[in-house]
């Protein structure tokens, strides 16, 4: 460890309550479950989730995979910071993209955004899931994002075909989880569940966590379309001719697809800025997010069918 | 004082708050009490909902509080579909604020008689529960229910919200009519840690900010006042537990014993016993990822170097010498049935309880009456059943009391044949007694069934070798089959 880790203070009761909880969880599903995976989105609360396995399994490397699921069109610099941090901490990382894409040419802007998130991203995930006969995935996911995740719990049984059944989820009492599955059945783990926004940002200031700097405000080139900002960086971005490129500054909330996640404006150039700013907030985090306003209750419904 | 209004007030102060341990509270009432404006309003008002959520909820409100432009909250509040058409609360949720002083998670649990296994989970690790009643109504057979099931989950502060006094004039004498009997029962109860608070959810008096316009003669704090000075639950004070979750060995040079702290303290230099081997051993290292520490304590995740090479597994414990865990093959338990399927006598289960998960045969024998609080005989326990049983395990087991120690002495029970998680429950002594199975008419032999090692045990003590020939002379009288 280096020095200047050594000399950190210690984290305040809440954070350390929070990452104490959820070491605990990573270490009991490391060592109830026969193929564990980390479902290693890219994104802050990924960073946060990994950083947190680092250290539940320190010294040790953590004993399982990383899964990115690629749709492809995802932003550029994700790819690059995600190889980055695989090449640094020694990490295996599977990365899967369905082959639809390829076969079909399904891209986000033929096939709207619903019809593209099933098959890139819940399609895609049950893939992965199978081929790598995975029976636990960790994900990032917290209650506080959305009211269909406020009822989620920690470790979040799915039956062999991947299915959420919200009605017949397995009670939690105290921190005992039952881990108990049958061959094709598996768990969906949340040990993030009880972190809010605020709380993952003030932890990646407290540990230092590397995340992509896309999350953080600059000038950027971007287009508006159906009130959102979308970057305009890559080449497969057609712009209509009424259409015009601005710079301005922006940053993401949330990073997915770049023509599926908007900008914000924002002027929050650090992580004090960005901590302030969302104390602040008067949009929630997943507004930018084009995935959650296709119908009412959609989060639940894309729960059920097995996205996270 | 405005403290939880302005924003840019927690902003500035985010880095010295939280100093205190976040309080995790449960709060229960009936249908229409007002639970979800309450909860609704301390979000609310610690500005824990944001804007566009906001909107969605002045858009989707039928019956908008319009007179006090504020949205319906309970369309915040019930996110499952299946609750929204039933416009009821099934499952328990949770939620998240706080202010400058500490952070909250509310755990908002249904009401209803058939949802008390839902109520349960929710009291599980709580450290207070909110009630909530109708000032116009009172005390309910449901309020009385919530606080038993609170109780014998081990939560000690109870706060009695009396909730749209507004509705009965402000009336005083009302108000402690209500909190005098809510008092008499809870004491009854063996509950000595009860607040009262006469509130207006809907109005927002003495919920966040005292009111002191139309109940001035009410001299306690505020529902959020109390809650931040709330207690929560330490237990660095009791004996060294660490339930050993994995061990690892990243090469040959190198053995930790990874696992959180369930209670006490420990320091390089201690020494410690494994249970159940029993063997003792020093603490050489408290390894974590941020540097070697020189101490850990209660809720703290670390891995452990010991001095010696001594077989440890996942499921061992980690214990101070002098204070011990119990040990044994029987103990005494309060449980809690959560599945259709009922908790059966003559079955194997697993148990699952601080990383350990060994086979038992529970033997239920009396369950809570609500109406009356009583105990009376069953045989099997049903769902949503409070009750209290014998386990009985084949391979040694170890607990605490959960009074002692609640991480040590709570468990769940699990039905080997579907994996759901049948009941959860909490410890509440060792029983070493021998079970008593077929003794007849015939009161010159009895038949007895005991764990084989103790029968072992017995077989090899001084007593039977001077009885041994007097007790092979005796008949057989049938076989006792015990699968
Ligand atoms: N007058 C008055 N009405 C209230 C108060 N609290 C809640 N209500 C109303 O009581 C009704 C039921 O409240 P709600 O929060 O939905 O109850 P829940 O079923 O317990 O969640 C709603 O119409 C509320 O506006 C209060 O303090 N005073």
């Amino acid at each position: 460890m280096s020095e200047d880790i050594k000399q950190k203070p210690p984290l305040d009761p809440h954070l350390k309550a929070l990452e104490n909880e959820a070491i605990f969880i990573f270490r009991e599903v490391a060592a109830e479950f026969e193929r564990p995976v980390l479902l290693y989105s890219v994104g802050k609360d990924s960073a946060v989730l990994l950083h947190l396995a680092r250290k539940a399994f320190f010294p040790g490397k953590i004993p399982f995979p990383l899964l990115h699921i690629d749709t492809g069109w995802k932003f550029k610099e994700m790819i690059k910071f995600r190889d980055g941090i695989v090449k640094q901490y020694g990490l295996d990382l599977v990365a899967y993209t369905n082959p639809r894409a390829k076969t079909e040419e399904i891209t986000p802007f033929t096939h709207g955004s619903a019809i593209y998130t099933d098959i890139m991203k819940t399609q895609a995930l049950r893939q992965a899931l199978d081929i790598g006969e995975y029976d636990a995935a960790f994900g990032g996911a917290r209650r506080d994002e959305e009211p269909a995740r406020a009822k989620e719990r920690i470790y979040s049984f799915r039956t062999a075909n991947h299915r959420w059944d919200p009605r017949n989820q397995r009670p939690e009492l105290f921190n005992i989880y039952n881990g108990m599955i049958k061959r094709g059945e598996s768990v969906r783990v949340f040990p993030l569940s009880n972190w809010t926004e605020l709380d993952i940002w003030r932890y990646i200031k407290e540990e230092n966590i590397p995340i992509v700097s896309l999350y953080f405000s600059k000038k950027r080139p971007v287009v508006e379309r159906d009130g959102m900002l979308i970057l305009a960086e890559d080449e497969r971005l057609k712009l209509a001719p009424n259409e015009k490129v601005q710079y301005l500054d922006v940053r993401f909330r949330t990073l997915g697809c770049f023509p599926l996640s908007g900008a914000v404006r924002s002027k929050a150039r650090t992580l004090d800025d960005i901590i302030a700013e969302i104390d602040s907030a008067t949009i929630s985090e997943r507004e930018g997010r084009m995935i959650d306003k296709d119908q009412a209750a959609s989060m639940e419904m894309k729960k059920r069918e097995g996205y996270f | 004082m405005s403290g939880l209004t302005l924003t840019k007030e927690l902003v500035a102060t985010s880095e010295k708050n939280r100093k205190l341990s976040p309080l995790k509270f449960i709060t229960c009432g009936s249908v229409d009490d007002g639970k979800s404006t309450l909860i609704g309003r301390l979000l609310w008002d610690s500005k824990a909902v944001k804007s566009d959520q906001a909107e969605k909820l002045y858009r989707d409100g039928r019956r908008n509080n319009s007179e006090l432009n504020l949205p319906e909250f309970a369309l915040l509040l019930d996110g499952l579909q299946a609750e929204r058409e039933q416009g009821i609360t099934i499952d328990v949720a949770y939620r998240y604020f706080s202010t400058d002083k500490r952070s909250f998670i509310v755990v908002d649990c249904p009401g209803h008689e058939q949802y008390t296994r839902n109520m349960a989970t929710g009291a599980t690790k709580a450290d207070l529960a909110v009630l909530l009643v109708d000032a116009r109504i009172g005390i309910l057979e449901q309020t009385k229910r919530h606080t038993m099931i609170g109780s014998m989950m081990g939560i000690k502060q109870f706060i009695l919200a009396v909730n749209k006094i507004d509705l009965i004039d402000y009336d005083r004498e009302r108000f402690e009519h209500i909190a005098r009997e809510f008092s008499e029962f809870a004491l009854s109860l063996g509950i000595t840690n009860i607040s009262s608070i006469p509130i207006s959810a809907l109005k927002g008096e003495n919920v966040v900010n005292k009111d002191y316009e139309n109940m001035a003669w009410y001299e306690g704090n505020s529902l959020l006042e109390t809650l931040e000075l709330a207690n929560v639950k330490s237990k660095q004070s009791v004996g060294l537990r660490m339930p050993v979750q994995r061990v690892c060995r990243p090469n040959e040079s190198f053995r930790g014993y990874q696992g959180t702290l369930v209670g006490g303290a420990v320091k390089p230099g201690d020494s410690v016993i494994i249970l159940p081997s029993e063997k003792t051993a020093n603490i050489l290292q408290i390894v974590t990822f941020d540097l070697v520490r020189n101490a850990a304590v209660a809720g703290d995740a670390v891995t452990l170097v010991l001095d010696r090479n001594i077989d440890i597994a996942r499921g061992d414990i980690i214990s101070s010498i002098e204070a011990k865990p119990m040990m044994g093959y029987h103990f005494d338990a309060n449980v809690i049935v959560l599945s259709e399927n009922a908790l059966v006598p003559n079955k194997y289960y697993w148990l699952k309880s601080a990383c350990r998960r060994q086979k038992v045969m529970v033997e239920p024998y009396s369950a809570v009456d609500f109406r009356t609080g009583l105990f009376h005989d069953v045989e099997r326990l049903e769902l949503n059943n409070i009750g209290k049983v014998k386990l009985h395990f084949d391979e040694i087991a170890i607990f605490d009391s959960y009074e002692e120690n609640d991480d040590m002495g709570a468990f769940i029970i699990i039905d080997p044949e579907n994996n759901h998680t049948v009941a959860g429950g909490m410890i509440s002594s060792k029983s070493e007694e021998i079970r008593h199975i077929g003794a007849d008419n015939n009161d010159e032999f009895v038949l007895l069934s005991m764990p084989k090692k103790v029968a072992e045990k017995l077989q090899n003590s001084e007593i039977y070798k001077l009885l041994e020939e007097e007790i092979k002379q005796i008949p057989l009288q049938g076989k006792i089959s015990k699968s």
